[in-house]
């Protein structure tokens, strides 16, 4: 394999990896808070929707990313009201909003658009566009350092920058702020939050709405960045890889990022069966490639990586004792 | 009824007295309040004043209304009806940042910590300085080395609130209080989770509060520590303010009367014991848990018929897996012979075996063990029993007329109230629940009883009945061992007493020859 062809695996690991960096920084806020989310998945599939609708009325990729978010943050208030106001069980909401998702998005854009549940194609201003980073083209002959900067760095859409700012962001935000604080200690503890004056209410749905921009920005970005529209159940799976990832990376920031680049990485070699097939000089079948991230997903949910701790108080509604 | 007459008695508080200046506003005073949750009235107007600079203590029964009468000052709930003042000036305390900022701090019973931040990082938690941490955590840092050294506080910062003891856990929870500048703290039971040692270390602290002009109210249901330490004390019985009075001037049987509604004996009488054959002998029992902590370390004990052996120490070393493996619910190795037979340790589904070969428990846990709280008091008099010949109307059927019946006269002998058999567990106080347990094992007259923690959370008027069956037991010559993390229950019942410390056996004593100095500090395990 040259390097030419690992710069192209890699890059392609970029793209993939980012809608699952972007799920699992959004699934960190809530669970962090203490309020499981397993509707992410549904959450980027609504957004998906939304936004490459609204992306090829209106033209404008970001009125689409706009409209995807909106739709993910309805979802959003659906499980907080179920799961923090009215003490609902979680998980069932979390299944719930992933089955409302999944039937409501096909459904709808075959009625607004009668493609067969597809949105139609995007191109122009309706999808993100590449940027190119300054002196891309002029570092380029520089050996190794140019090409990566030039082929690898440079070269994607906003949300793949504004996705890898969200790490550093989300590490300070949890470990800097006053609001990271709480955040932290009513998921762990929410009583102590509680006799400190503190509303567990409303820091709880603050969590779940900042899960429902992330995963917006998730949705939006299948069907407006790495697609041209959206396309029945394109998500695939993202949402719950990104839970696994989550839950490999212990709830914590930086460890989502290599977590979610790992999985992009397995995504990205199952697009590119002839590198795989000089490496290990087995004709590897398509199919068995494109399994690899969701059997790695298997493997990470069965504790291969050692104890995983949740937060103390996920799953749970906040009831006062009396 | 004598309590009759003193009810609503108020004694002056030390400092109503105004003396030679103007009069002293109290810390805290509550007028009238009334607290009903549906048709349970937890609260009935409750007044009360405590001054400045004084440790008040409230003792009351379970459901007495203490816990609810300060979740209203804490503003956990709020009153249906009566006014709170603070320094003299009603405040409304509509929710804990309110009590916070009125100058309120609590502590209560379960530290509210979270377990894996750093001490700092939960003394600062909802008293933070502004958006940003670093600011916040540095003042905070200042601030708790100064209290540390005022008030023998002292706690690493520093320190993963987990790692630390109970004991300091529960210093980071007034250091907490103190830092939001509470100028009067209230603690729920804070003795029941810690050694005798860290109490003492505990009421230096709170003596050290008062000194500085703090106001701190103290709740219990122990009438040792309000003697100790309280200046005055209120009575609570049924949502009621009984009485008020200067604790210097009364009495422990004066309060456990006025608690409940009758003269009680605080220590059962009992004749020395007269010890016959070795009923029980356990030999280097070893028991290791799932995840391959060694928590029975080799315990050697022998109990002999007539006898009541008491098991002290802080609950986690080691007496729970001690009554499970007896019990029949926990493998272990070692030996252990009862009546000179030798017990299966090999399994941890032996408990019907056990009852067979004689031994009756009274589990720690008696809302997990010893009672299925949804099922009427009749079918819970059953389990363990259900195959006893008199409870099967054939070969195939129970005889639930007999069992109804047979559970009356437990009911009764036992003063059981009220004597329902039909009612469920969970519709019965602590104490009659306990009284059921009981009854269901002492009743089938076995050769040797295992009782762990026979009076938690059961009222002092229930405590003297269950005191009373234990020694009636062994005066009939059966073996008794009990396991307790009150010292005064361990020191009034028990005939010698092994202090466990770490899953060892640290030492044995007898109660007329040794203190709770001395036991205190084998369950610290401070070897002699």
């Amino acid at each position: 394999m040259d390097f030419g062809t690992l710069l192209q695996i890699l890059d392609s690991t970029v793209r993939l990896g980012v809608p699952l960096l972007l799920a699992c920084l959004a699934g960190l806020y809530s669970e962090r808070a203490g309020v499981f989310d397993i509707g992410l998945e549904g959450k980027m599939l609504m957004a998906a929707m939304l936004s490459g609708a609204a992306a090829f009325v209106t033209g404008s990729v970001w009125l689409g990313c706009l409209a995807g978010i909106g739709g993910s943050l309805v979802l959003a208030a659906i499980h907080g009201a179920a799961a923090i106001t009215f003490r609902g069980n979680q998980l069932i909401s979390g299944v719930a909003i992933n089955f409302l998702a999944s039937g409501l998005t096909v459904l709808m854009a075959q009625s607004w658009f009668g493609q067969g549940g597809r949105t139609p194609a995007l191109d122009g201003g309706a999808r993100f566009q590449a940027l190119t980073l300054p002196l891309a083209d002029t570092l380029r002959p520089v050996p190794v350092l140019g090409p990566v900067y030039a082929d690898l760095i440079s070269g994607h859409t906003a949300l793949v920058y504004l996705a890898f700012a969200a790490v550093p962001v989300t590490w300070w935000v949890l470990y800097r702020t006053r609001f990271g604080l709480r955040l932290r200690a009513v998921g762990e503890n929410p009583g102590a939050v509680d006799t400190a004056g503190i509303s567990v209410t409303r820091l709880r749905y603050t969590a779940v709405a900042i899960t429902g921009l992330l995963s917006g920005l998730a949705g939006a970005y299948m069907a407006t960045a790495l697609q041209a529209g959206f396309g029945k159940e394109m998500t695939a799976g993202r949402g719950y890889i990104a839970l696994a990832a989550l839950i490999f990376a212990k709830w914590r920031p930086w460890g989502a990022l290599w977590a979610c680049l790992l999985f992009g990485f397995f995504q990205a070699i199952a697009l590119r069966p002839d590198v795989v097939e000089a490496i290990v000089r087995v004709k590897v079948p398509v199919p068995a490639l494109d399994a690899l991230p969701y059997v790695l997903t298997v493997f990470i949910l069965a504790g291969f990586i050692g104890k995983a701790i949740p937060p103390r108080a996920g799953g749970e509604p906040y009831v006062k004792e009396r | 009824m004598v309590a009759g007459a003193q009810s609503g008695r108020q004694t002056a508080a030390p400092g109503t007295d105004t003396g030679a200046g103007a009069a002293i506003a109290p810390a805290i005073e509550l007028v009238g309040i009334s607290k009903a949750f549906g048709p349970v009235q937890a609260n009935r107007d409750i007044s009360m004043r405590v001054m400045p600079g004084t440790i008040h203590g409230i003792i009351g029964e379970n459901g007495a209304g203490k816990s609810t009468l300060m979740s209203i000052l804490y503003g956990f709930y709020r009153a249906d009806a009566g006014e709170v003042r603070i320094g003299g000036r009603p405040v409304a305390i509509p929710d804990s940042q309110a009590a916070i900022r009125a100058g309120i701090g609590m502590v209560f019973q379960h530290f509210k910590l979270v377990p894996n931040f750093t001490v700092l990082e939960n003394v600062v938690l909802g008293a933070e300085e502004g958006a940003l941490l670093r600011p916040s955590l540095a003042k905070a840092r200042a601030s708790l080395r100064d209290l540390a050294q005022e008030y023998e506080l002292d706690v690493d910062p520093d320190a993963v609130v987990e790692d630390l003891s109970v004991g300091h856990q529960q210093r980071v929870e007034i250091l907490k209080a103190l830092y939001r500048q509470a100028d009067i703290l209230i603690l729920d039971e804070p003795t029941g989770v810690l050694t005798p040692s860290e109490a003492d270390h505990l009421f230096r602290i709170l003596r050290g509060l008062k000194a500085q002009g703090k106001t701190v109210i103290l709740i219990t249901h122990k009438l040792r520590e309000i003697m100790e330490i309280t200046d005055t004390v209120s009575v609570m019985r049924r949502g009621e303010m009984t009485a008020t009075v200067e604790t210097a001037g009364s009495s422990p049987e004066e309060l456990a009367e006025l608690m409940v509604g009758r003269k009680v004996l605080l220590h059962v009488p009992k004749a020395p014991a007269t010890p016959g054959a070795t009923v029980l002998k356990v030999e280097d029992l070893r028991v290791t848990d799932a995840d391959g902590v060694e928590r029975l370390k080799g315990i050697d004990l022998e109990i002999r018929a007539g006898e009541i052996l008491g098991i002290a120490g802080v609950a986690g070393n080691g007496q729970s897996e001690l009554l499970k493996v007896l019990g029949g619910f926990e493998k272990a190795t070692g030996r252990v012979t009862l009546n000179g037979h030798p017990l299966d340790l090999s399994g941890d589904r032996l408990a019907q075996s056990r009852r067979a070969a004689g031994i009756a428990h009274v589990p720690e846990d008696r809302h997990h063990l010893g009672l299925i709280l949804d099922f009427a008091a009749w079918e819970n008099v059953a389990f363990g029993y259900h195959h006893a010949p008199e409870y099967q109307a054939n070969a195939l059927l129970m005889d639930n007329a007999a069992l109804i019946r047979d559970t009356a006269g437990k009911m009764e002998r036992f003063d059981v109230r009220p004597p329902i058999p039909t009612l469920a567990a969970k519709s019965f106080s602590g104490g009659n629940q306990q009284k059921i347990v009981l009854a269901r094992e002492i009743e089938r007259n076995p050769d040797l009883l295992l009782v762990g923690q026979p009076t938690r959370g059961v009222d002092i008027g229930a405590i003297e009945f269950i005191h009373k069956r234990i020694v009636e037991l062994r005066d009939a010559g059966k073996a008794v061992l009990l396991v307790s993390v009150e010292l005064d229950e361990i020191l009034s019942l028990s005939d010698r007493i092994a202090v466990m410390f770490d899953g060892r056996i640290m030492g044995e004593r007898l109660p007329d020859r040794t203190d709770e100095r001395e036991l205190g500090l084998l369950m610290a395990g401070v070897a002699e």
